[in-house]
């Protein structure tokens, strides 16, 4: 903690809470947030190409079993939830929750560690974990809300979609009203995904933060938040997939 | 908190990491995880069906076994009174052999007795005539007294 010595403790919260930024205005990049999130994608969704690419339908190896679990985990909650035909779906949900659940994690380590060494080496500021970036989540809750969309024309078809979107719930004579309706329902959406993510990881990280302001009673406290954020991190991953499931099969079905 | 252009780069990101798990990640996963399954199955199956074959087999053996023990007690009725009979005829045979032996020991010793009472006949004609001589003390001329003699002879 508290590294960077003759800081105030608004300074040092503030510090940690701002992205390592070139550009100006809206043409600005997080490097951090892209840095961070492409890395432990490339990483983890590499690592799983390379065991999938191996992969047996003998007796599997401790790696692919795991990676096998998880991904028929996923797999089981879009069966159970999803039941359209789409070759999209599942591989979308596993994106999703791998890549969250990752991103995520970089929350458990200690707050200082990345930052601490990155200055080291000259980069001032470091926001570890990308998902308490709203651009990220945004980004990630938008592409949903365009495979939804996507998903929604190929499966009924222009007319169909249009005809859904002014005739439900109330019938073609309320037209105007079933259609504010679905604008309502269908913007909250992505808002709803990008928000809930970016909200809970970016309050679990100050709460990190906060607790790294304690000096040594960090200590006791920062190792049973680290354990509960374990739950929140998991939690997050799969609500998002389930979430981004459940629109999908929304969209995949007729009102 | 200010929305930027990382956004466009993490939309991106996304993309890339759907398209890695659509493409490389997914599929093989499936098809692994897919044939496991029908492995699994098709041992499972393979198992129950070689159950109900043992099973088969065992009902068989124990059929052929009972057969097998139904014909070898015929055999045994069968041999049983084959003996039996053997022993019938067999004592029959033996019966009719003996009767055989009997009647032809009966036979000879009748001959014989026959034959006995013959020489004795022709002893008691000697005998007569013998005893005559002593009496008269003098040749009796057997052919003279032939038809006396004969008669005797009959008349034993």
């Amino acid at each position: 903690m508290s590294a960077e010595g003759g800081l105030t403790t608004a300074g040092y919260i503030q510090h940690h809470l701002t992205n390592l930024r070139v550009g100006e205005g809206f043409w600005a990049l997080h490097l951090d947030t892209l840095i961070v999130s492409g890395l432990l994608g490339l990483v983890v969704f590499g690592l799983m190409a390379k065991v999938a690419g191996k992969a047996t339908s003998g007796v599997p190896g401790n790696l692919q079993m795991f990676i096998e679990l998880v991904v028929g985990m996923v797999d089981q909650q879009v069966k159970d939830t999803f039941h359209g035909k789409s070759a999209l779906v599942t591989p979308l949900a596993i994106t999703i929750f791998v890549w969250v659940f990752v991103m995520n994690a970089m929350d458990l380590i200690p707050v200082d560690f990345l930052p601490v060494a990155a200055s080291a080496v000259g980069v001032h500021y470091l926001k570890v974990v990308p998902t308490t970036d709203p651009n990220l989540t945004f980004a990630m809750a938008l592409t949903v809300f365009g495979i939804m969309i996507w998903m929604n024309l190929k499966v009924k078809g222009f007319g169909g979609y249009m005809h859904e979107i002014f005739t439900a719930p109330f019938g073609a004579k309320l037209a105007p009203v079933n259609f504010i309706f679905r604008v309502v329902e269908d913007v909250a959406k992505p808002i709803s995904l990008a928000l809930r993510l970016f909200g809970n990881m970016y309050a679990g990280e100050m709460v990190f933060i906060l607790i790294a302001l304690l000096g040594l009673y960090q200590l006791p406290l920062a190792l049973p938040w680290a354990l509960f954020h374990i739950l929140i991190i998991t939690l997050q991953a799969f609500v998002f997939m389930m979430l981004t499931i459940v629109y999908m099969s929304m969209a995949a079905e007729s009102h | 908190m200010s929305i930027n252009a990382t956004l466009i780069g993490q939309a991106i990101w996304f993309a890339i990491f759907i398209w890695i798990t659509m493409k490389y990640v997914w599929p093989p996963l499936q098809q692994a995880m897919a044939e496991r399954q029908k492995q699994i199955a098709d041992g499972l199956a393979a198992a129950e069906r070689g159950k109900q074959e043992q099973e088969l087999a065992a009902k068989h053996a124990a059929d052929a076994l009972r057969t097998a023990k139904e014909k070898a007690s015929e055999v045994i009725a069968v041999a049983e009174k084959r003996a039996q009979q053997i022993v019938e005829d067999a004592k029959g045979q033996a019966k009719v052999e003996a009767d055989k032996v009997v009647s032809g020991a009966k036979a000879e010793i009748e001959q014989e007795v026959e034959r006995a009472k013959q020489q004795l006949r022709e002893r008691v004609a000697e005998l007569a005539v013998a005893g005559a001589e002593k009496i008269l003390k003098k040749e009796v001329n057997a052919a003279a007294h032939s038809d006396m003699l004969t008669s005797l002879k009959q008349g034993l």
